[in-house]
């Protein structure tokens, strides 16, 4: 663990965010306060943290349905993404994408997407355009997308066409309510990246230090020309699958299992602590003003301007 | 009769035709749910609520759930269809139609007439589609339009749960493809379900309302909204005679026309955008053939050239309303030639 105190101070303060804008979401969804379809990505911190503290701005990331950590940890504006996700016309997509299309070009963030494997083909293109500025693209997907024959064509197009592409399966162990060892044939989506040609490896998806260090590899081989790479990241999700859903595919007593003893936050501050590198007093400081910037955050939405029917044809080359 | 919600007789329209029928088979993500879980089979029984019990009864050679694969979820379906099964397939969400077009459009569409008559694919693609859970650009869309104008498809919209039995039992037994689109919105809504064998023959529209005023033509939830605005037109003295087509293809042309050469006023309300759709196709049929009966220009309510948008607001503001539904009937109506 060779980290600065300021990087490690940011990896958490980056977790941390990512866990209060989504234990916020789920009780203001349960409140009636938001509209649509919501999902949560708590739990998984680890995973997106791990990938984006190794990315700058020209470097891509291209996300799923359940963006919302995938986009903090990219730098978009926390506030901003509220306001979206509460309908304002002053949220970062103007309140037209909501929750799953939550983009921010510019920071290199292309967009969660309600559309299961319709990442990966895009990170590709992004990839040819990082190909050429030397730096990396990346396509997030779940244990479920990895089955979609997007995906597939999307991993045999990066190594055909040797692009700095890395592949993140985030393998949370369900695509809604069907559990991974049903519906991924392959023994693992490692396995299955490595037979399309490319380097595969796993790391601990609840352990930032894991991840991190494994896409440090991975980059690295990338920009060195080697082709795509792909990492498996063993994870878990502790909501349900949509905000609303009852969960019956839980065994009993699992979430309070999961909640307990595979925390990526936990863990962290357990390791950092343990080997004298943060305080305990370090983190709760974190804690307490990623509060604040939540609250923040909602009180700012709950204030922002709401659009109007003329908002509808804004963006539109031409209505009719 | 038994009173019941759209999504049951769904689930039980598909269970009487599997009791009936062994060829009968289901496929779709997450149609049984559980797969592979602590949980186990049956934890949701479909994401809508449409298939629970099924897979318990009939077993997994039959009610087939499947990876998020649309492609091969309709190829799949298509291809036990050619060779002796009827197959029911579950498309999550409308939109995601674009994932699975090629075995839609090029394939299942395609076969009989391609193999020269020789081949039947009695598969039915259910779809849920359509605006108000603000579930933003693509979770929301109404793509009827898409599919009639792909010839070798039958599409059927119902709208209420006695039509839903009627015609997917249809659907069920028809030796072509079948589009199935449920409304979203509609799945909650309760109606009267006649007991028993029920078939109710494609392109047959459903007369909602009657009135000699305007000739209203809607479908999905734009019947609903439709029925309203004919009632407070009904309170101005404007009488409206409102047809839930019910399927798009076939398409009763003949209730159209007899309707609009009665009324001479011609309404048409579509929950899509207004290019090259079901509401200008519909318009060019009666421009066409019931020309010599318009008092006054055709209408049509319809979304905007737009995505369906996330904020509640600006969907409310997309989808056409009641009010709108009623401004187009009172233009009509006011229309003075020259
Ligand atoms: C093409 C398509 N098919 C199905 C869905 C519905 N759907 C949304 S998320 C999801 C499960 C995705 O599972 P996974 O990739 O493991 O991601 P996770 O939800 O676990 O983050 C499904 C089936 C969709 N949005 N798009
Ligand atoms: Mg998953």
């Amino acid at each position: 663990m060779q980290h600065s105190r300021e990087a490690l101070i940011q990896a958490y303060r980056q977790m941390k965010t990512i866990r209060a804008f989504e234990e916020r979401l789920h009780d203001d969804i349960a409140l009636g306060e938001i509209a649509g379809f919501t999902h949560l990505y708590a739990g998984q911190e680890a995973c997106a943290v791990g990938v984006c503290e190794h990315l700058g701005p020209a470097d891509y990331i291209i996300s799923t349905h359940r963006g919302h950590g995938h986009c903090i940890a990219k730098g978009c504006d926390v506030v901003g993404m509220m306001k979206e996700i509460y309908g304002s016309s002053d949220g970062l997509c103007k309140g037209k994408g909501g929750s799953m299309h939550i983009a921010d070009i510019n920071k290199g963030m292309l967009g969660a997407n309600g559309i299961v494997g319709a990442g990966a083909p895009i990170a590709v293109g992004a990839g040819i355009t990082a190909k050429s500025t030397g730096n990396v693209s990346i396509a997030f997907s779940g244990d479920g997308a990895c089955n979609q024959g997007t995906t597939f064509e999307a991993m045999n197009m990066a190594v055909v066409l040797k692009l700095p592409v890395i592949f993140v399966f985030e393998n949370n162990h369900y695509s809604e309510h069907t559990g991974e060892s049903y519906a991924v044939g392959a023994e693992s989506m490692t396995v299955r990246s490595a037979a399309f040609g490319m380097k595969a490896i796993k790391a601990n998806g609840i352990d930032f230090f894991s991840v991190y260090d494994a896409m440090r590899e991975l980059i690295d081989y990338c920009k060195a020309g080697n082709g795509p790479a792909s990492i498996e990241l063993d994870t878990e999700r502790f909501y349900g699958h949509f905000e609303g859903d009852p969960q019956r595919y839980r065994g009993k007593g699992e979430l309070d299992r999961l909640r307990e003893e595979r925390d990526c936050l936990k863990v962290f501050r357990t390791k950092v602590t343990e080997a004298k590198l943060l305080e305990g007093k370090d983190i709760d400081a974190i804690d307490t003003e990623v509060e604040a910037l939540i609250e923040r955050a909602v009180a700012e939405s709950k204030a922002a301007p709401r659009p109007t029917a003329a908002h509808v044809l804004e963006d539109v080359y031409i209505s009719y | 009769m038994a009173k019941k919600m759209i999504r049951d007789v769904i689930r039980d329209t598909i269970d009487e035709e599997m009791a009936r029928d062994d060829s009968v088979i289901m496929l779709g993500e997450d149609i049984v749910g559980g797969m592979g879980s602590a949980g186990g089979p049956e934890a949701i029984g479909g994401i809508w609520g449409t298939s629970g019990g099924l897979w318990a009864k009939y077993g997994s050679d039959r009610v087939i759930d499947t990876p998020i694969s649309e492609s091969a979820i309709i190829g799949a379906a298509a291809g036990a269809s050619l060779t002796g099964k009827r197959a029911i397939a579950e498309i999550m969400f409308a939109d995601f139609i674009g994932v699975c077009m090629d075995q839609i459009w090029n394939q299942v569409a395609k076969f009989r007439y391609m193999f020269g008559g020789k081949s039947k694919c009695p598969i039915v693609i259910r779809m849920p589609y359509g605006a108000g859970y603000n579930a933003a650009p693509q979770h929301s869309q109404s793509i009827h339009a898409m599919v009639t104008a792909m010839p070798g498809l039958k599409v059927v919209m119902p709208t209420t749960a006695a039509d839903t039995k009627g015609l997917l039992t249809q659907a069920i037994r028809d030796d072509d493809p079948v589009i199935f689109l449920e409304h979203k919105a509609l799945y909650g809504l309760k109606g009267e379900v006649p007991d028993g064998e029920y078939l109710i023959p494609f392109g047959h529209a459903r007369q909602v309302t009657q009135g000699d005023d305007v000739t209203i033509l809607a479908t999905g939830m734009m019947v609903g909204f439709a029925e309203k605005a004919a009632a407070q037109l009904a309170q101005d003295g404007i009488g409206c005679d409102l047809l839930d087509l019910r399927t798009t293809s076939p398409l009763d042309e003949e209730a159209i026309m007899d309707s609009v050469e009665r009324t001479g006023r011609l309404l048409i309300v579509d929950e899509a955008p207004p290019r090259c759709s079901f509401a200008t196709d519909l318009s060019a049929l009666v421009a066409n053939k019931a020309f010599a009966s318009l008092k006054a220009p055709i209408e049509m309510v319809t979304g905007p050239h737009s995505p369906v948008p996330f904020a509640r607001e600006l969907e409310s503001a997309y989808v056409p309303s009641p009010d709108k539904i009623v401004a187009a009937a009172v233009k009509a109506m006011s229309y003075r030639r020259g």
